[in-house]
């Protein structure tokens, strides 16, 4: 795994539907990047990854992904694995990107 | 085509009715992930980067019209329109929801369809040739021996835990449409030089990380020993195969970490015992199954109009050149219907095309298609004089592109627009690669060529065994394509070699360019194909000339 530094979000696919959905501060799934809590330490990292792993059983394999907040307050992932996770697939106009 | 018995038919009910409880038990939280996921893998259900997929088996290849009715119907109603065909003659449908799925999958049991091996570390849904049954080259249809193998291998109680997946292809023909020597189990119907009907057995083929082109084990297996001769090769595997490490588990390593010899005595040696202990009942099942596919009743006519539209029309004529294969029967063609028009996505139908494909093969197909592993459609039985009408609706579908075995052509794996074990795209360099041959109006020049893109290092688009092979893969951040060269998937398998560092996205379509303009220099005559001139001149001038522009950039 690449290893993750600096600033994150939690992020899974929805039990239901498999959308990608990312954990808001409020403790809800949204499927949008922009709405994610973003963390900035490790120790709160750690704890908030294992809250959802314990009790949240509508999502499937959380995990962390690093990710900036731009200025104009959209959050982009920074590996383009997580960037395509935001949008869809790059040869259809279909998925998130069509929503 | 192979008809379901009253026990098919109540094997799927079940397992339609046991899935449909576990997705349940799922939702309302009974079950855990972890739980339910060797489960949901069972049935075909995996989840990939952004939302599930739905992987349905076609065993070898075959589907009547029907069935892919049906599957247009799942396309249409529970997914977005499209289906995926893929290297292993399935279907994927890659936006199914959770709770659909038990409807879908009871809808397909009512067309005999299921998602039964299609994943998991069983024996996976049986491959074959895709002209099976119709090729003027075959010595004899394989499909009963395939299904046959699919009826012992469903369910196997014994090999329902192997230490990985296992995938057998069967083939009727000295030319290989089925990459069989890649395959765990290659079976091939031989006959001895008395005549007697048989098998040659290959084992331990397979792409992924650790190529190994199969090797035989045994050269002539009479054809009542199969069943229990698989079961004897299944036992070592079972038996020694490694669990320690996934990487390691295929029989390949096990093969090549044993030798050859060895496994073929412990083979050997199971075989003997399994001898004693078997009864032959399979040999009235195979007979069953034959009937099922006898050929169809070929009807009679002139084939005027074939020679006549190829006389005045152009693009009939070349379609006529690239897209038919020679039929058992002369008055017969089998024609393959790409799924490779310029700038789609390989093996991407919609269902209004895939409902236009139940419509010709049942007008004039015998009401038979095959998946090729190539992820093309093909109509196996199709009478030349109806060859022009067929081209007619396949051009009112879009399905007539006239450039089968072109460099156009390309298999190419879903990649990071959908897999989530990728590391790189592989669909957008597809596009690109056949875009770019268009605009040149290149590839009726460049010939014959098989070019294979897989968006990571399993292999499921089969780069190993293209004659250019493309492998997408991140390096420091970024998708990165590695070119292999001088593979073959055919019965002369062989695995390509790596030439050198990767190229960008930007940059791998110009090096394709740049490969093949220099093949095209370096070829004695049109006939020469770009294999043929790679064997005869070996990797170095075509490495050069990929090669060249990077190093004049880098020096500029």
């Amino acid at each position: 795994m690449v290893k993750v530094t600096g600033a994150k979000l939690i992020t899974a696919n929805d039990l239901l539907s498999g959308e990608v959905v990312y954990l808001t501060a409020s403790g809800a799934w949204s499927r949008s990047p922009d709405d994610a809590e973003m963390l900035h330490d490790d120790s709160t990292e750690a704890q908030r990854l294992a809250e959802v792993l314990e009790a949240d059983k509508s999502v499937i394999g959380p995990y962390l992904a690093q990710a900036t907040r731009r200025d104009d307050g959209a959050i982009v992932p920074s590996h383009f694995r997580e960037v395509f996770r935001t949008t869809g697939p790059s040869n259809r106009f279909i998925g998130k990107q069509a929503a | 085509m192979y008809s379901y018995t009253a026990f098919d038919k109540d094997f799927l009910a079940t397992r339609v009715s046991q899935f449909r409880a576990q997705v349940q038990r799922r939702i309302d939280g009974s079950l855990t992930e972890d739980e339910f996921r060797p489960l949901r893998l069972m049935n075909g259900l995996y989840l990939l980067l952004h939302a599930y997929m739905l992987r349905v088996a076609i065993p070898y290849g075959t589907l009547s019209a029907g069935q892919m009715r049906a599957l247009a119907d799942v396309a249409d109603r529970w997914d977005k329109g499209y289906a995926h065909f893929t290297t292993r003659q399935n279907v994927q449908f890659h936006w199914p929801k959770l709770q659909d799925t038990p409807d879908i999958l009871e809808a397909l049991s009512k067309v005999q369809m299921h998602a039964v091996q299609t994943s998991g570390s069983c024996i996976r849904s049986v491959t074959s040739d895709h002209f099976a049954g119709a090729a003027l080259d075959e010595s004899e249809d394989p499909r009963p021996t395939a299904e046959l193998i699919r009826q012992w291998s469903t369910d196997h109680p014994e090999f329902a835990f192997l230490p990985r997946k296992f995938k057998v292809a069967v083939i009727g023909s000295k030319d290989d449409r089925a990459v069989t020597k890649m395959h765990d189990v290659g079976v091939s119907l031989v006959r001895d030089s008395a005549g007697n009907p048989g098998y040659e057995i290959s084992v331990g083929g397979g792409l992924g990380r650790t190529p190994f082109v199969g090797k035989v084990v045994r050269e002539f297996l009479p054809r009542e020993d199969l069943l229990l001769y698989l079961e004897a090769v299944l036992q070592v595997y079972n038996q020694i195969g490694r669990r320690d490490n996934k990487y390691k588990a295929r029989i390949k390593i096990t093969l090549h970490e044993h030798g050859i010899d060895e496994i073929r005595r412990r083979i050997e040696e199971n075989f003997a015992l399994q001898l004693t202990r078997f009864q032959g009942v399979d040999q009235r099942v195979i007979t069953r199954i034959e009937q099922d596919f006898a050929l169809p009743a070929f009807k009679q006519g002139n084939v005027e109009s074939f020679v006549q539209e190829r006389g005045v029309n152009p693009d009939f004529r070349a379609f006529t050149n690239t897209n038919l294969h020679p039929h058992k029967n002369p008055d017969y063609t089998i024609i393959t219907v790409s799924l490779k028009a310029h700038g789609q996505t390989p093996g991407d139908a919609s269902a209004a095309q895939m409902r236009a494909l139940a419509d010709i093969a049942e007008k004039w197909s015998h009401d038979e298609l095959r998946v090729s592993h190539e992820q093309n459609i093909v109509l196996p039985h199709v009478h030349k004089g109806d060859v022009v009408a067929v081209y007619v609706a396949l051009q009112k579908s879009g399905l007539a592109s006239a450039n089968i075995g072109l460099i156009s052509d390309l298999i190419s794996c879903p990649g990071m627009d959908y897999c989530d074990l990728a590391t790189a795209r592989s669909i957008n360099v597809a596009q690109g690669i056949a875009t770019r041959f268009d605009a040149l109006k290149l590839e009726h020049e460049i010939g014959s060529i098989k070019l294979k893109i897989s968006g990571c290092i399993n292999a499921c688009a089969h780069h190993h065994v293209a004659h250019i092979g493309i492998l997408g893969l991140e390096k420091k951040g970024v998708e990165s394509y590695q070119i292999t060269l001088g593979g073959d998937a055919t019965e002369t398998a062989a695995i390509g070699k790596t030439i050198g560092p990767g190229f960008s996205a930007d940059e791998i379509i110009p090096a394709i360019e740049r490969l093949i303009y220099a093949y095209l220099g370096l070829r004695t005559d049109k006939t020469e194909t770009f294999i043929m001139a790679f064997r005869r001149l070996g990797p170095e001038p075509f490495k050069n000339a990929v090669y060249k522009k990077e190093v004049n950039s880098n020096a500029a």
